[in-house]
Formats: structure tokens, sequence, C-alpha cells
């Protein structure tokens, strides 16, 4: 069986092409960089995403915090992700990177912050 | 008259790269004008991750790739910042009078770069007929409600239009709760970035219309439904078909154009359908000194060649104040 | 309960400068209108002209009350510290046989006493009007034409009603009136509103597209208001200079045709079109419409292009039959009909106050006048038509001044504030008291500022928050709740 993948690594967009053999795979080709290979084989064995929202902020210069998962999320979980960042509320000051929830779900993810806040 | 050697009017990524460029390129007296309370411009409001990846070989969101800039702009002295500050005319001399909150300041540049980004094309631009309800929102305008202010415009969504704004904000809608009924897109293909096509679109499984247009809004008072028409052969094609779709929320993603209007005012020549400044150069305008970059000068697609043109016109600022390279 | 010695039904340009006339007098007055802000029904759409009287039938009500009109909006303008631009109008011929057509409009106007209309040659319209087709052989001048913005001369004059004792009562619609029958009663009629019921001894009729169904509270059945939608389109200020005058084709019996004109703020406007529809809430623009507008206007002025158009709206004019109805019912004494007011009603409403009023005083409404009437009403400030030695001396007075809010008509936090506090409870009437949102970018750069600062102002959450009342909720969310 052939699978097509679109690669969304960077903004090329790469068209990567995979054989699967006895549901392994046996070859991968149309990828300019090791990258692609990489997200290839992720995207047939175990697809996941980073995701990015918001959470929010008590008594700090921005309402809402921008954050982001510290590494990829299984795609099934995705929206039981966001649930969990819903619930979340940061009333200290924060610092790019600085976590704001520990192994989400179980799976390992932290929540960390991508814009500073500061107390008002 | 107060005079300074470079002035740079906007503080988002191309203004920022800009400043720290023509520092580096050996002019020591830069005022850079911001009209928002924050550096950064629209980066901010983009949460989402696929910045930085030329320019710093890092997958970063907006805000870490803003941060980055403004960590380094802020070490340094030479460049005066002065926030919620908003240019309300400019002359052919460079002379910029711009107002903050208790104070009308003007300086004159002997050095002018203007940042000042893109606007977002209406749907007044587009011509979509029917009515003017509340519901009608641009991409960017959601995309600032919902990350910024924390408020949800709408909870079944109509896009119109595939530039990656739009894409992007199908996602962020839908992780918010929302359902993204349709995206409709004249062309025969999407406007925006394949990568968004896969992780925006097909990831969420929301149908998109090539080839078809809104033909008409529809509802009194907040949007009820839109009408949308089938292209035969895509944009100017005949009506094939035509077909009603419910939503409550209209979402304008059809391109964007550079914000030039002050340097029009100075007397800069602007070509009429993109409103870039006419020039053969990049960066350059028809008024010695002044020069415009980033997505004021065209529009690009991602920030870092925003950042790269962007400290080019560092360097030119400085070549015109007639200062040597130091490289 | 308090008995009103008039109320008024209709928030528009007519109601309000009723309100305004009779608030010379010692009387107590009411007026009510349905939308949640004044100015929200037909006027919101007017396309501002101040008409010299040129295009009416001399014996009209039109013809008459519009030259009256044109003389006292200009005393009133100054009164109210509104901008009134006298820009002077060209009804523009084709051809020898339309020129005819121009000395018949003129010897009209000069039977109405249209102050200095004269012809002009292609002579003078090359000169003083260079982006006119050059195919125009003739035009007549009526230089008495002027721009006002409907919007806020409606906001002033009820500003300044209110100052001197007028209540003004909106989102309050009248759901039906009942005589009074009872003789020892000091009042003639009650009338039920979504705001409970009021009594008063004279009603004044002003209620637009809705004036036959007020009527028929009443029993009054002759009166038939027909929908006449009207498509306007608004270019981007920069084209500001594209015309000098307002720019007419000649009449059709229907309407005065697509102009080519523009708002007291400097776009250029062109439309309207004129379609007779059923609906009194369609208020859609269509692609027809569009197409029509574009090439009337490019007949008019070649070098209009599409490109430039910024904004486009459909408003509907309030027809009932070939003029004005202004009827005091000898049936029901007491109530006064004020209907059919389409164009020129903007230019007549000053003259149409003031017939009422004496329509009133012969059916023995006998108002002793105030010794002291408040005439002038302080000038609303707005950055964008002052200079900027002006706006130094402003900010240092209010540091707010300095806060701009809409960065496409430059507009800043402390007018947004002040159109609050005389009453914009929505976006849209922020937009039509400051500009903002009126601009380019459709309010794209403002929308958060607005709401914020709506949100202060008025203690209402960001989901209370509409555009133009309830319905037109501006968000359906807010995160975490």
């Amino acid at each position: 069986m052939k699978k097509k993948i679109t690669c969304i690594e960077c903004p090329v967009g790469c068209s990567i092409l995979v054989d699967i053999e006895d549901s392994k795979i046996a070859k991968i080709s149309g990828e300019k960089c090791p990258k692609g290979e990489k997200y290839a084989i992720s995207e047939i064995e175990n697809p996941v995403r980073e995701v990015t929202s918001t959470v929010r902020g008590e008594g700090l210069s921005l309402k809402l915090v921008p954050v982001r998962t510290r590494g990829a999320v299984p795609k099934g979980r995705i929206m039981d992700v966001m649930e969990e960042i819903r619930k979340i509320k940061v009333t200290k000051d924060l610092k790019i990177g600085e976590k704001v929830s520990e192994d989400l779900l179980g799976l390992g993810i932290d929540i960390i912050a991508t814009r500073k806040a500061d107390k008002k | 008259m107060n005079e300074r050697d470079l002035v740079i009017v906007g503080g988002g990524p191309a203004g920022m790269a800009a400043a720290i460029s023509a520092y580096e390129n050996g002019i020591r007296d830069i005022l850079v004008l911001e009209r928002d309370q924050f550096l950064g411009g629209i980066l901010n409001q983009c949460i989402h991750t696929g910045f930085g990846l030329e320019y710093f070989d890092e997958v970063l969101t907006g805000p870490e790739y803003a941060d980055r800039f403004e960590k380094k702009i802020r070490g340094i002295s030479g460049i005066e910042i002065r926030l919620r500050s908003f240019v309300v005319d400019l002359t052919e001399n460079k002379v910029i009078t711009y107002l903050m909150p208790g104070k009308i300041e003007t300086v004159k540049a002997r050095a002018l770069i203007m940042a000042t980004g893109c606007r977002e094309k209406t749907r007044e631009m587009v011509h979509i007929a029917g009515t003017r309800p509340a519901g009608i929102f641009s991409a960017g305008l959601a995309q600032k409600l919902i990350n910024i202010e924390g408020l949800l415009p709408g909870k079944e969504i109509v896009i119109v239009g595939s530039g990656d704004i739009g894409l992007i904000m199908a996602r962020r809608f839908i992780l918010e709760g929302a359902k993204v009924k349709a995206v409709i897109e004249v062309q025969n293909e999407s406007r925006g970035l394949l990568r968004n096509m896969i992780q925006c679109i097909e990831d969420f499984e929301v149908p998109i219309y090539f080839r078809h247009k809104v033909s008409k809004i529809i509802g009194r008072d907040r949007v009820e439904k839109v009408e949308i028409a089938e292209l035969d052969g895509g944009p100017g094609g005949k009506i094939i078909s035509k077909k009603v779709i419910e939503c409550d929320t209209v979402l304008m993603s059809v391109g964007l154009i550079p914000e030039n209007e002050l340097i029009e005012m100075a007397g800069v020549r602007l070509d009429k359908n993109t409103n870039s400044p006419i020039s053969d150069e990049t960066n350059k305008t028809s008024i010695p000194g002044l020069f415009v970059c980033g997505n004021a000068f065209k529009v690009y697609d991602i920030v870092d060649t925003v950042s790269k043109d962007s400290v080019e016109a560092g360097r030119m600022a400085a070549k015109h104040l007639g200062i040597k390279d130091e490289g | 309960m308090k008995i009103h010695d008039v109320v008024i039904i209709g928030g528009g340009i007519i109601g309000t400068s009723i309100a305004r006339e009779m608030s010379r007098y010692r009387i107590k007055i009411a007026l009510m209108e349905k939308e949640e802000e004044l100015a929200f029904g037909v006027s919101k759409s007017n396309s501002g002209i101040i008409h010299p009287g040129t295009q009416n039938d001399p014996s009209s009500l039109k013809g008459k009350l519009c030259v009256r009109g044109n003389a006292m909006v200009r005393e009133i303008s100054k009164e109210l510290g509104i901008d009134l631009k006298e820009v002077g109008e060209l009804i523009i011929a084709f051809s020898e046989e339309e020129k005819t057509r121009l000395l018949a409009l003129k010897k009209d106007a000069d039977i109405l006493g249209v102050p200095g209309t004269s012809i002009v040659d292609n002579v003078w319209l090359k000169k003083n009007e260079p982006n006119l087709n050059e195919a125009a052989v003739a035009a007549l001048y009526a230089p008495t034409a002027g721009i006002i913005s409907p919007y806020r001369y409606v906001y002033d004059l009820a500003e300044n009603a209110a100052c001197n004792g007028v209540e003004i009562n909106v989102d309050t619609e009248v759901l039906d009136i009942v005589r009074n029958s009872k003789k020892r009663d000091k009042y003639r009629f009650e009338i039920v509103t979504s705001k409970g019921t009021f009594r008063a001894n004279y009603i004044i009729n002003a209620a637009g597209l809705f004036a036959d169904e007020i009527a028929s509270m009443v029993g009054i059945e002759d009166i038939k208001i027909s929908p006449r939608k009207g498509e306007e389109f608004i270019l981007d200020k920069k084209k500001e200079h594209l015309t000098e005058h307002l720019l007419f084709p000649l009449p059709s019996k229907k309407s005065k045709g697509i102009l080519v004109t523009r708002t007291s703020d400097g776009n250029p406007m062109i439309g309207p079109t004129a379609v007779d529809i059923d609906d009194k809430y369609d208020i859609s623009t269509s692609d027809e419409g569009f197409e029509e507008v574009i090439r009337s206007a490019q007949r008019l002025m070649p070098s209009i292009n599409e490109g430039d158009i910024i904004s486009y709206f459909a408003g509907l004019r309030p027809a009932c039959g070939d003029d004005f109805i202004i009827r005091y019912e000898d049936d029901l004494p007491g109530f006064i009909n004020v209907a059919g007011i389409q164009s020129p009603g903007l230019t007549a409403a000053p003259a149409v106050a003031e017939m009422v009023l004496n329509i009133l005083k012969t059916k023995g409404f006998r108002p002793m006048r105030k010794l002291f009437f408040h005439k002038h009403r302080k000038r609303t400030i707005h950055l964008f038509d002052v200079t900027f030695k002006e706006t130094k001396r402003l900010i240092e007075k209010d540091s707010e001044y300095g806060d701009i809010v809409c960065r496409c008509e430059m507009v800043s936090a402390k007018e947004i504030r002040d159109a609050i506090k005389r009453g914009a409870s929505t976006m849209d009437g922020i937009k039509f008291r400051t500009r903002a949102q009126a601009g380019r970018c459709h309010g794209s750069f403002c929308t958060c500022r607005l709401l914020e600062i709506l949100k202060e102002e008025t203690k209402k959450s960001a989901t209370d928050i509409t555009k133009r009342g309830p319905g037109s909720e501006i968000v359906k969310g807010v995160k975490g709740e």
C-alpha cells in the first residue's frame, strides 16, 4: 500500500510517499530533509501535533497568557488536552518557557507559557 | 525642531529587526514609535507555532519569535522606544507628528523606516452583497478577540477565503469549541501554506469549497446564513449552482494590503493595485532616505522573510546617513 | 402618572426637529424611539444632502418646505455647532434635449424661490468640475446645496431638545394608542409602549417607515408607507476631491437618479438606487444595485473605480404617494400625522417642525414661550476636524485626546467616552457619532478597544454589547465562562 503525506514541519510542505508492506514502512520518498522522514514515520505510526492555546491570567499584565505543549500530543487527544488547558488559571509572574501545568493527562507533556506576563 | 538620525514607525517584527540592524550598522540615535502598549505587533496574537524555522532554526510561536527581538532591542541603549505613540502626519521632508496619551510631538528624521505592516481586506473590498449584521469579522480581528481578549466571536463559522490566517483561525475556533461549517475559496486551490491545509483543515475535517464564492450574507441583527455560489472554472466564472449554509459568523480571510497611508500622505507613489510603494529595489521609495520594510513594503508569506528584509532596511538607512560599513 | 402635553413618536430627523422646535415652549414633551438609539431608522442611511429645492414641483409641500428648510438649517447648524458644508449642486445635461429640461427645472426653481440658480456651460464645467464626463453640455447650478452628517444632526438636535426639557425615550416601542373618552381626565390619549404607558394630549406621528402602523392604531387607514430601497456606495477618503459639487443627473419621476456626492466627512458617495420593496426591514444590498450604481456614476464621472469603494449600505425611503403628508386629524383631535417624509425630508425637517407647530396653533394649542431657551449647543470635538495646534491644546487639557483608538479616522479614547456619555450605547452609535469603525479597515483595528471602553462606561459585560441593539451582540462567549 502506498500513502501520500504532506509534511508540515516547515513552510515548504514536501509531498512524501510512504510504501507500506505487511503494515510496516518499507520505503519513504519525496522528502527534502531528514525532518520529513521523521514526520512521515510519525504520521503512519502515531500521528502527533503540538497544541497552542491560552490560559486565563488573573492580576497579570495580560488577560490571557499564550501557552504551548512542550512536545507533541497524540492527534486523538487534542480536544482532551484543550479541555484541560481551559481549566488552567495563572496568577503569578511568568517567563517564556515557564511551566503552567505538568504532565497533562498523564501524557508526559507539560504546558509552558510562550509570552512573559508580569504582575499588575 | 527635534531631529533624530533614524526614526522607525512600527515596533512589530519589521520595525524591531530594522532597529537592531540599524544599530549594528552604526546608527546610534534611533527612535522607534509603536502605537500599541507592547512591542511585537501582530505576532502577539499569533499564538500558534510556525515562526522562526528559517531565521532561528527553531519552531516558535509568534510571541516567542517577537520576544527574541524584544530582548535584544531592550538591551541597546541607543534605541529609544516610545509605546502608545500614534503617528498622524508625515511630510516629504520626513517630519513626523505623533500623539501619545498626554502629548503631541513633532520630530524630523534624517532617515526614516516605515514598518507599519499591513491590514486585512474587508468584505466590502470583495463586494459581498446582502445585509450588514453583527457577526462579520476579519480573521485577524477574530484572532485578537480570541487570543488577546478571551472573547469568542461566534459558534458556527463560515470562513471566506483560504488565506493562512483564515485556516489558522479555523483550527483555533474548533479548539475553542466552535463549529467551522465551511471554508469558501474562489480559486482552484488554497491560498495558504500547504501545512496549514493539513493541520488546520484536514486534521479537523473542515469542509472546504473551492471555486465557490459567498454571494450573499443573510441576517437582520446577527448573521444567520450565507448563500454560496459555485463558479464555473473559478473566479469570474458563471454561477453553476447556489446553496445556503447556516452560521452565526462570517470570517473574512481574503488577503492583506500594505498599510501605507502615511507615506502616501508624504507623497510617496504607491502601486494602485497592491498599495506597495513603486520602487525597483526592495525597501526603497520615491523619497530619498524614506524606507519601507516588512509587510508595508509587500505582503510576505512568513515572518522570517520580513525580518531578513528589514535587516536590509536598517543597513540601507545607515548607508543613507553616510555611516561607513563596519563589517 | 405624569401627563405629557405632547408625545412625539419617532426619533429620526423629523421627530427630533419637532422636539427641539417645541422645546421652546413651556410644555411637557416626550419622544419615543423604538430602536436602541436615535437615528437608527430611516435617518441613518440618509445621504446627508441639504437640497436647494431644485427638483420639486413648485406647488408641492416638498418644494416649499425644502426651500424654507434649506434657509433654516443654516442658522440651526450654527446654533448646534454642527458642520454644514455649502458645496452647491450641478444637475448635468448630456444633450441639447436634456438642456431644455434644465431650463424647465430652473423655471420651477425660480417659482419656488430657490436662490442663485444659473445655467452653466461646458467651459464652466471643465474649469470647475474637472473630473466630470467631458460629454456634459451644460448644468443647472444651485449654490445653496450643502452636506451635513444626518445622524450627527439628529443627535445634536435631540441633545439640545433634551437640554431644554424634552424627555427622550429610546428602546421604547409604541404598541397601542387608546383614546381616552372620559371628559374629566385632562388627557386625550394613552400610549402603551414597551416601557410602560404614557398619557398625552397631543400625539405627533413621525414614525417614518412605521407611520402607517401608528396611524392604524387610532383607526386612520389611508396612510400606506411603501418602502423604497436605495443602495449607496462610499469611496475612500483619499478621493475626497473627486468632485467639488454634488452631481446629479436629470431626475426621473421616481427619484433624483444616481448621484455623485460626498459625505460631510469627505468620503465621496455614489448612489442611491430606487427600488420599491415590501419588507420594511430589508436593508440588504445586491449585486444588481452595485452594477447599476457604478455604471451610472461612471457616466457622470468616468474615473470612478470600483476598487475605491470602502463601504456600502442600503436605506429605505418611507414613500407615501407623491408628496409629504402633514395633517391634523380633525376627526381625532390632538393627533397629527407627519408621514411619507422622504427626500428632501432632511432639508425640510426644520420647516416641517415649524409647520406642525403652526397647524397645532390653529387647532387651539396655545403654549407659552419659555423665558429662556437654550438655543446653543457646545460643538462636539472631533480630532479629525481640528488643527494640530488645537489638538495640542486638547491633549494638554485631557490626556485621553492623545490616546488614538481608531487609526483610519483618527478618533481618540476621549471622543469615544464623550459619545457614550452623550447617549451612544452600541457600536453603531459610536460609529455614527465619532466615525470610529467608519474607515477603510472597518473596525478590524479598533473593535477590541471599543468593546473595552463600552464595557467600562456602561458597566455591561462583553457579551451584552451590541452592534445596534438586542440580537446584534458582537461576541457569543467569554473564555472560561
